[in-house]
């Protein structure tokens, strides 16, 4: 019989070896600690109106998408001909006007600021390890970035005569 | 003149209200094994009787060891709390032939909380969350030498998250409790809305402050998961919604 009273490894305690070895004030049973709990000494930093701008953000933006990226699928997939017309003379030639230029603006930085805050809460929901949703979130925003920057240049700087 | 009694007897023994149940219950003790694991005990018991009852029986009579929470055993007190058959229900509130008692009748401690054994949580993160929240009349200035009046509209007001027993069952139903478990939950907003919407209260812009948290009513995803948990039918989610309007109306 070991003479070891500790169950942090094993998971089966001295109880099942028999008399002798069970529980008592000497030895007693391990303590469950229950996780992260929200004690006096949590630092209380954690209020402010981020959260709540980012709800009313992903509802104004929705509403506004919902005209922009139904507009948008209805010209490039529906209207005149459906996708078999969308080509590079197309694309340029609606650039060509500040209106779809702002239009596709707008989408682009509203569908990824509303489609990146909506995978942060996803990420704060499912990820389980700090760790985990530290690096997911990283990744998140660096890819957010990415696209809205490329995609802005893009738009500003397209030019039709391109080779 | 025996044979009606005979008789009697056949017909009562054949109209018996006792029927055999299978109950699986999830079984947790930390001073045997790290794991849990389900255990079924057969009884003989009245379709009309109680989860709470079937799992006296085991207690009494079956196994003595079978640790749960519960007190006043008549949906007051909260104590009682658990999974049964996947859903959050009180164990004294829910009848066995309700819930199909041609199947095992499966029993799991509430989830999102950590088991100390078999259906006993720790209800301390629970409880710290409300705590938070400030669940007491806040006022100013000098104590009146009578009751603090208030118009039956204005009691109505906040009338249905008067109802709650604090009994779990919502917030540990709620998906984003369940992840890391810092979210205020549903029970802990249900409580500061019975304040902040109380004429005679003085807090409720701090507790729409302490609600503003990145762990606060933001985090609520509208799964009415806690509406349909609720032992009290309380419309738990809309309560939530309002701390939100108000959140956002008040500032704006
Ligand atoms: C078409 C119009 C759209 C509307 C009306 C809309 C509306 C919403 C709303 C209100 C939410 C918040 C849900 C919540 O807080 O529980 C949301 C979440 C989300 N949206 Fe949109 N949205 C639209 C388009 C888009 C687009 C184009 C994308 C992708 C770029 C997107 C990606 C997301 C994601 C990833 C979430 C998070 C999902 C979740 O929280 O469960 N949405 N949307
Ligand atoms: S034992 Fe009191 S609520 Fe069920």
């Amino acid at each position: 019989m070991s003479s070891d009273t500790t169950t942090a490894t094993s998971g089966i305690g001295p109880v099942e070896g028999g008399a002798g070895t069970a529980y008592g004030v000497d030895n007693p049973a391990p303590v469950i600690e229950a996780p992260r709990k929200r004690t006096a000494k949590t630092p209380r930093s954690t209020r402010g109106n981020f959260e709540m701008a980012a709800w009313l953000f992903m509802r104004l933006s929705g509403i506004v998408l919902v005209v922009l990226v139904l507009g948008h699928l209805l010209i490039q997939l529906v209207l005149d001909g459906g996708v078999s017309k969308i080509g590079f003379a197309f694309v340029a030639g609606r650039w060509a006007s500040p209106f779809w230029q702002i239009w596709d603006l707008l989408m682009l930085w509203l569908a990824m600021l509303h489609g990146g805050n909506g995978l942060r809460t996803v990420i704060n929901d499912y990820a389980e390890r700090d760790m985990t949703r530290f690096w997911l979130k990283m990744l998140l925003y660096t890819a957010t970035v990415f696209t809205v920057l490329l995609g802005t240049l893009v738009i500003f700087t397209f030019d039709p005569n391109i080779r | 003149m025996a044979t009606p009694v005979m008789d009697k007897v056949e017909a009562e023994s054949a109209a018996s209200p006792y029927i055999t149940v299978t109950f699986r219950v999830r079984r947790f003790n930390p001073e045997v094994s790290a794991e849990a694991t389900w255990e079924d005990f057969q009884l003989e018991i009245d379709p009309k009787e109680r989860v709470l009852d079937g799992l006296h029986k085991i207690k009494w009579d079956l196994d003595g060891t079978l640790t749960f929470r519960r007190s006043c055993a008549h949906g007051i007190c909260g104590s009682d709390a658990m999974r049964i058959n996947g859903r959050n229900r009180l164990a004294c509130k829910t009848l066995i032939k309700d819930i199909n008692p041609e199947k095992p009748i499966t029993v799991e401690p509430i989830k999102g909380l950590t088991v100390l054994k078999d259906l006993v949580v720790d209800m301390e993160p629970f409880f710290q969350a409300y705590r938070d929240v400030m669940p007491f009349l806040v006022t100013t200035g000098n104590e009146p030498t009578r009751e603090r009046l208030q118009s039956a509209e204005d009691r109505e007001r906040f009338d249905d998250t008067t109802k709650c027993i604090l009994c779990a069952a919502c917030t540990s139903s709620c998906p984003v409790f369940w992840n890391d478990g810092q979210y205020f939950g549903p029970a802990a907003i249900v409580n500061a809305h019975r304040f902040i919407f109380d004429s005679r209260d003085e807090a409720g812009e701090q507790r729409l402050e302490i609600l503003n948290d990145k762990d606060g009513v933001w985090r609520c995803r509208t799964t009415f998961n806690c509406t349909d948990a609720c032992p009290r039918g309380i419309e738990v989610t809309k309560a939530i919604q309002e701390v939100k309007r108000a959140l956002i109306t008040r500032r704006f």
